[in-house]
């Protein structure tokens, strides 16, 4: 059991143990990666060829995904039966079967074990007992699902269906942006100096928007006084929040004297182009940015879209591996448009790079305070849907979630 | 090498050398001058090129996007106090037609305000450059590593 415990305040506290501990990570491990959780393994775009495999993380598992030569998806552990090395380290391929390199013990495209190199020996001589049971060893074999193109994980048998996973407040959102055959159009990694839940946090707070992203307010691309919400699904494990393309002509942010406003300086885009959107999805959304627990993110960005893995890589260092892509009919002028938006997004974004700087911050602002905690009443202590983004809500419901999976 | 090859090489070496000053000197207004009014600038990863994937990490064409990059890095952006140190090498030089094709390899050492410095990035300028005008036509920086930390605010 974990001897930790929770603020008598409840939902409107995060105590910053939760970022610093080594056993709170190792049990996250256990308890939530490999545990009754549906974890983002890619696009089923990645893996369109019979034979084409990717490999990724599950939490800190290494995991290769395939696709069978009849077309059937599979997952299992990277990690061969004989002395645990890697069975694939390509990032990515097609293989008629996977060979462990170190002793050539060979697996189908299941995970299943099929060959033992020398198993009976030579001449007579050495190979295994015939009661020999390699195959106990065996790499771990996910549960996979794919729904709307993306293909997610399981380790647990107890997780419920994907679909019922997500929820209906969240699914119909996901299910909105994954309209048709997807085209990738490519991928990088960002390294984040902090705790994935960090990330998860940033990715969940709409309070920070439009505060922290000055680039957003300036150019009016979405403010708290536009048109938008937020949805969060009855565990508070995932959310979904969304700006109406609307133009805010408001003055609440110069009145209230934000940083973000920029004040007397007018800021202005002389290649405002960038930032021109068609409204593809036929719903006058500019935003949507949603989150599966434990690590996955769906975004569109005006015509920008991607999916985010949060990859956890020790209590204060986090992978985030972005696949930006588009749609397999895109014409010229939408493919274009699509990679001037890159702009906005990944490790150099005008909306996206502050982000890891102010996850960081909090790791290290924290580091010698595990007793005391966040404030996160913005919204008060609800936890659920709301037309407001002045709020903390999707915040809350991510704790609400994880202390549930972590029985603290 | 003929002299007039002796003299374009210079003229390149020189181009890139002033480039990466600016750069590490913190002239970042002086950053859109070394392209062409329609000049193209393309940061990507070496990955990203060898699968023929287009996705830019940053991007911009013309100097009205090149300005709009260094007025957000001024005026909007947030990010800690940090310097480059660019260490540009192994110039080819390449005369085609009227313009030039350059490639060069480069090193990139990031040093924050507390002093910590690491390497952030390394790879290839792959340049075409106006020999009129001894600007960039277009500027690839092909990273050759698909990982970044914390963030890429100064342009590489």
């Amino acid at each position: 059991m974990l001897e930790r415990s929770w603020p008598a305040e409840g939902a409107t506290r995060v105590p910053y143990w939760v970022y610093q501990d080594e056993d709170i990570y190792r049990e996250e491990q256990r308890r939530i990666f490999l545990g009754p959780a549906w974890n983002y393994l890619g696009l089923e775009a990645e893996l369109a060829e019979p034979g084409s495999y990717i490999t990724t993380f599950v939490g800190e598992m290494p995991v290769v995904v395939t696709r069978d030569m009849q077309g059937e998806l599979h997952a299992f552990e990277n990690r061969c039966a004989h002395r645990g090395a890697l069975i694939a380290m390509h990032a990515r391929g097609r293989a008629e079967r996977f060979n462990c390199i170190y002793h050539n013990w060979t697996y189908d495209h299941a995970g299943n074990l099929t060959h033992v190199a020398f198993r009976k020996g030579i001449g007579g001589k050495g190979g295994m007992a015939s009661d020999a049971k390699p195959e106990s060893q065996a790499p771990k074999k996910l549960r996979v699902e794919a729904l709307h193109g993306i293909v997610f994980g399981t380790l647990s048998e107890s997780t419920p269906p994907l679909a019922q996973y997500i929820g209906p407040q969240i699914l119909p959102r996901l299910a909105r942006v994954m309209i048709k055959p997807v085209k990738l159009l490519g991928t990088y990694t960002q390294v984040l100096p902090n705790n994935w839940k960090l990330y998860m946090d940033n990715v969940k707070d709409t309070y920070h928007a439009s505060l922290l992203h000055v680039f957003f307010t300036r150019f009016r691309i979405n403010r708290l006084t536009q048109k938008g919400g937020v949805f969060v699904s009855a565990d508070g494990a995932h959310h979904c929040t969304y700006t109406e393309m609307v133009e805010d002509r408001g003055d609440a942010y110069e009145a209230g004297g934000m940083r973000s406003a920029g004040g007397a300086h007018d800021f202005r885009l002389e290649a405002p182009e960038l930032l021109e959107q068609v409204d593809e999805l036929g719903d006058n959304v500019a935003i949507q940015i949603l989150s599966l627990f434990p690590g996955f993110v769906l975004h569109q960005i005006r015509n920008s879209l991607a999916t985010r893995q949060v990859v956890p890589k020790g209590i204060d260092r986090t992978e985030l591996h972005w696949t930006l892509f588009g749609f397999a009919d895109d014409d010229e002028a939408m493919l274009r448009r699509r990679l001037l938006q890159a702009n906005l997004v990944g490790p150099a974004g005008y909306i996206s790079m502050e982000d890891g700087a102010a996850t960081g911050f909090v790791q290290r602002g924290v580091a010698a305070s595990p007793d005391r905690a966040s404030v996160i009443e913005m919204g008060g202590a609800a936890i659920g849907s709301g037309d407001s983004r002045v709020t903390e809500t999707a915040v809350r419901g991510l704790w609400k979630a994880w202390r549930s999976y972590m029985q603290v | 090498m003929s002299g007039t090859d002796f003299e374009l090489r210079l003229q390149v070496e020189e181009l890139h050398a002033r480039y990466a000053h600016a750069l590490d000197n913190d002239e970042l207004e002086r950053w859109p001058e070394f392209f062409t009014a329609n000049g193209r600038y393309r940061i990507t990863t070496a990955e990203n090129e060898a699968r023929g994937l287009p996705l830019p990490v940053l991007y911009a064409e013309g100097h009205g996007m090149l300005r709009d990059r260094v007025a957000s890095l001024r005026h909007a952006n947030i990010y800690e106090p940090q310097r480059y140190r660019h260490m540009v090498s192994n110039v080819l030089v390449e005369a085609d037609g009227a313009g030039v094709k350059s490639v060069a390899t480069f090193l990139v050492v990031r040093i924050m305000e507390n002093g910590e410095a690491m390497l952030f990035a390394s790879g290839r300028y792959v340049d075409r450059i106006s020999r009129g005008e001894m600007r960039y036509e277009e500027r690839v920086v092909i990273c050759d590593s698909r990982r970044f930390d914390t963030l890429l605010a100064i342009p590489l």
